[in-house]
C-alpha cells in the first residue's frame, strides 16, 4: 500500500461569482522515498489539491478519500490534524519570508515548533536538534545563525530554514509547492541538492509542485499532469517526458524554448478554461488540435502499455505515446 | 555575425563606462562619504540596430537598473549613453522628450503597470496623447490598429484591464509600448510571470514584432533558457558588471567564465537524460552585497579558480584565448574550450590571505 494515497479528490469554493470548481476527480499517491512531480499551470488545481490533503482548504466542500499510512486524512478532526501536519507531513512553499515569523529568531521558531509536537523535549535539547537541522541543510555556522532574524537570511537560506523546519520531526512525507520558484537558478540548483541529500538520508517522500518541467525532469520519480482541475498524464518520469500521450502534456513540452533551437516556438493556442464554468468533458478540449466531438463527454483514464505505470485521460489512441517516443529515441 | 559585420553597423546604442549609485542610510555625522548600493558599476556595451541583446543574471546583479540607465530612466552616477547619436546621459527632460518616442520599456508585471480604472484603449492611446501624435478617431483608429497587431480583439478597446488574462495584459503592454513607432524597447522580463504555453505566444509575437517593424530589443530575464531562445547576443551581469558578453552560441559552446558555466549549468532542462548526463556545478555561497562588493574581482570569494590576482585586480572585459572582439570576458583566468570547473568549492580558501603576490603566477595567467 503506497505510504500517501488520494483518491477521487473533489474540492470546491463558493465565492460571488459562483462555486469554483478547483480539484474535480484527482487521484495519486507516492511512496516512501520517492518523489511525486505534480505540474500545472496557474489555476490547475495542484496547490489546492495538496493543500487539502494537511487540511489547510478551510471552507472549501470537499470528497474523496486521502489516506496516509492508513490514516485518513480528509475527514481528520482539527486536533488530530494539527498532530499530523509537522510530524508526518512537513511543507513548504513557495515564499519563505511570509512563511517565517518576522518578529521572531529562527531558531525559537524551530524549537517552539519541536516542542509543541513533543512536549517532552527539553528547550536545551530542541535547541541542539535545530542546530543540527541548519547544519544539515547547509547553513553555515549554524550555532550563530539560529540566533539571527528571517530577514537577516537571504532567499535561498530562508528557504533552506524552511525545510529544516519542515524536517525537524523527521517527516513521513514533504510537501513543497513550488519551493524554488522564487529563487535564483543558482540558488534553486543549492536548495534542490539540499532536499535531494535529505530523502537519501531520511526516506522521505516527496511530493513537489510546480509549474517548471526543468525542475520535474531533474526531481521527480512519478509526474502528474494537471489541467483544469483534473489529471491529465500520470507517468514515470522518463515516460512523460519522451513517450507522453496527452496533448496537453505535449502541448506543455513544445512551449518550451529548447536550448539551441530558434525560430518559432509552438504554444498552445488560447487561455485556461473558467473553473466556475469548466467544460463538461475534457477540460482541454478548448484548446486542443486533436479535439472531436466525443472530447465533450469526460475521457476514460486509460493505461497506456510498454513502461511503467501510465495513464492519460484521453480518447486519442494509445498507440500515440509510441510513435513520440520513436521521436524522441 | 562575425566580428567585421558586427563592426560594420553603427550601434544604435552606445553605454560607455556606466555607473549607478544609489545612496543607502545616513552621511556619517562628521564627514565622510556617503555610503552607496553600487547597483551599476561601470558597464560599457552596444546594442546595434535590428538585433536583440539579452542580459542574464541573477536577483540584485544590476540588471534592471542598467535597462533603466539605458532609456535615462534614471539619471547617471556617471558615464554616457548615446542613443541614435545623441548623448542622452546630460539631456534635459525637455531635450529628451522627442527622444523618449524612440525608445520604450516593456514591464514584467502585466497586473501592477495597467491602471485598473481606465480603460484600454485610453492606456494604449496614451503614448499618442502625451506626444499629442493623433486626436479623435485618428487615435482611435491607432489604438484599434495596434489592438489587432498584438493580437488583441480590437472591439475590446472598452475595456478594463482586469477584463483581460495576463497573457492578454501583456500584449496591452506591447501594444503601448509600440505605439509611437520605437526604434528600442526594453524589455524588462516580460514573460516571467505568464504560464509557458502563454509564455510562448508572447515570446512568438516579440519575434514576429522585431521582424515586421525593425525593432531592436534588449531583454533582461532571469530565465536563460527564454535568454537563449530570443537574443543575437548575451551579456551575463555579476554585482554591477558584465563579466561575459558574446553571441549566443559562443557563448554557450565557449563559455569563458566561471560564473557563466555555474550559471548555464544550473538551468533546469525538460529533458530527464540530458539531465542525468549533465556536469552540474553548484555554487557554494551567495550573492555578496553590491553595497559592500568584494576588491578585485567580484566573483573571487566564490569561484572555484581564483587566485591571489583576482583578489587584488579587478579584470577587463576584453576578448581571450583567441576570440573574436564580439567574444569578450572579465577574468584573469578564462576557461578554455572544453573545461569544466571541476570543484565547486571556492578556491581562495585554499590561498592564505597572507601571501605575498605572486607576480610570475600572474603574469602566466594574464598572457594565457
Amino acid at each position: 500500500m503506497p505510504l500517501l494515497e488520494v483518491d477521487d479528490l473533489h474540492v470546491s469554493f463558493g465565492t460571488p461569482d459562483g462555486v469554483v470548481r478547483a480539484v474535480r476527480g484527482v487521484s495519486f499517491s507516492v511512496d516512501r522515498g520517492r518523489t511525486l512531480g505534480i505540474v500545472g499551470e496557474s489555476g490547475s488545481g495542484k496547490s489546492v489539491a495538496t493543500q487539502t490533503i494537511v487540511g489547510l482548504t478551510r471552507g472549501a466542500r470537499v470528497s474523496g478519500r486521502a489516506t496516509l499510512d492508513g490514516e485518513n486524512l480528509l475527514g481528520a478532526d482539527p486536533d488530530t490534524l494539527r498532530r499530523i501536519r509537522g510530524a508526518k507531513i512537513g511543507m513548504i512553499f513557495q515564499d519563505p519570508l511570509s512563511s517565517l515569523h518576522p518578529y521572531y529568531k529562527v531558531g525559537w521558531q524551530i524549537v517552539e515548533m519541536i516542542r509543541a509536537h513533543e512536549r517532552g523535549t527539553s528547550k536545551s535539547a530542541a535547541r541542539q536538534r535545530a542546530v543540527d537541522l541548519l547544519d544539515a541543510v547547509g547553513i553555515p555556522s549554524p550555532r550563530t545563525r539560529i540566533d539571527n532574524y528571517p530577514h537577516e537570511f537571504s532567499g535561498g537560506m530562508r528557504q533552506r530554514v524552511m525545510i529544516a523546519m519542515a524536517m525537524a520531526l523527521n517527516p513521513a512525507v514533504l510537501v513543497a509547492d513550488e519551493p524554488t520558484t522564487a529563487l535564483d537558478v543558482t540558488v534553486q540548483a543549492q536548495v534542490l541538492d539540499v532536499m535531494r541529500d535529505l530523502q537519501r538520508e531520511f526516506g522521505t517522500a516527496i511530493i513537489l509542485i510546480t509549474h517548471d518541467l526543468g525542475v520535474v525532469a531533474d526531481m521527480a520519480d512519478e509526474v502528474v499532469v494537471m489541467y483544469g482541475g483534473q489529471v491529465m498524464e500520470r507517468a514515470e518520469r522518463r515516460d512523460l517526458f519522451y513517450r507522453h500521450h496527452h496533448p496537453y502534456t505535449e502541448g506543455l513540452l513544445n512551449s518550451l524554448p529548447t536550448s539551441g533551437r530558434r525560430g518559432k516556438l509552438t504554444p498552445i493556442a488560447g487561455t485556461p478554461p473558467s473553473m466556475i464554468t469548466p467544460p463538461p468533458g475534457c477540460p482541454f478540449e478548448p484548446r486542443c488540435v486533436h479535439a472531436m466531438d466525443r472530447c465533450r463527454e469526460k475521457p476514460p483514464t486509460v493505461e497506456i502499455p510498454g513502461g511503467g505505470p501510465h495513464t492519460s485521460a484521453c480518447w486519442l489512441p494509445v498507440e500515440r505515446a509510441q510513435r513520440t517516443k520513436a521521436e524522441a529515441s | 555575425m562575425t566580428t567585421t559585420e558586427h563592426n560594420a553597423v553603427a550601434p544604435l546604442l552606445e553605454v560607455t563606462d556606466v555607473r549607478k549609485h544609489f545612496p543607502i542610510g545616513r552621511r556619517p555625522l562628521f564627514g565622510g562619504p556617503q555610503p552607496v548600493l553600487k547597483a551599476v558599476d561601470g558597464v560599457s556595451l552596444q546594442v546595434r540596430p535590428g538585433e536583440t541583446l539579452g542580459l542574464v543574471g541573477e536577483t540584485g546583479c544590476g540588471k534592471s537598473t542598467l535597462a533603466r540607465c539605458m532609456v535615462r530612466l534614471y539619471d547617471l552616477t556617471s558615464g554616457t549613453v548615446n542613443f541614435n547619436g545623441s548623448d542622452i546621459s546630460t539631456l534635459s527632460r525637455g531635450e529628451l522628450r522627442p527622444l523618449r518616442r524612440e525608445m520604450q520599456v516593456m514591464f514584467q508585471d502585466p497586473y501592477g503597470s495597467l491602471n485598473p480604472r481606465r480603460r484600454v484603449g485610453s492606456i494604449i492611446g496614451d503614448p499618442f496623447a502625451i506626444h499629442g501624435v493623433a486626436e479623435g478617431d485618428e487615435r482611435k483608429r491607432k489604438v484599434q490598429d495596434l489592438m489587432e497587431l498584438v493580437g488583441l480583439n480590437p472591439e475590446h478597446y472598452n475595456r478594463f484591464p482586469a477584463e483581460f488574462s495576463g497573457g492578454q495584459r501583456q500584449r496591452i503592454g506591447i501594444a503601448r509600448a509600440l505605439a509611437l513607432n520605437p526604434k528600442l524597447v526594453v524589455c524588462d522580463e516580460p514573460v516571467s510571470a505568464l504560464d509557458v504555453s502563454i509564455q510562448a505566444q508572447v515570446i512568438n509575437l516579440l519575434a514576429e514584432l522585431q521582424e515586421r517593424l525593425d525593432l531592436t530589443y534588449v531583454f533582461i530575464s532571469h530565465d536563460l533558457s527564454v535568454v537563449r531562445h530570443v537574443s543575437d547576443r548575451i551579456a551575463v551581469m555579476y554585482l554591477g558588471k558584465i563579466v561575459e558578453i558574446a553571441g549566443v552560441d559562443d557563448l554557450h559552446d565557449h563559455t569563458r567564465h566561471p560564473y557563466t558555466q555555474a550559471l548555464l549549468s544550473a538551468v533546469p532542462s525538460a529533458d530527464p537524460d540530458a539531465v542525468a548526463a549533465r556536469e552540474r556545478i553548484v555554487l557554494t555561497g551567495d550573492l555578496p552585497s553590491p553595497a559592500n562588493p568584494p576588491t578585485g574581482c567580484r566573483f573571487h570569494p566564490r569561484c572555484p579558480k581564483a587566485q591571489q590576482i583576482c583578489v587584488t585586480d579587478d579584470p577587463e572585459l576584453v576578448s581571450r584565448l583567441g576570440d573574436d572582439a564580439v567574444h569578450q570576458v572579465a577574468c584573469h583566468f578564462p576557461l578554455a574550450d572544453g573545461e569544466l570547473l571541476t570543484a565547486s568549492r571556492p578556491a581562495i580558501a585554499d590561498i592564505d590571505p597572507d601571501l605575498s603576490f605572486d607576480a610570475s603566477a600572474a603574469e602566466k595567467g594574464t598572457s594565457a
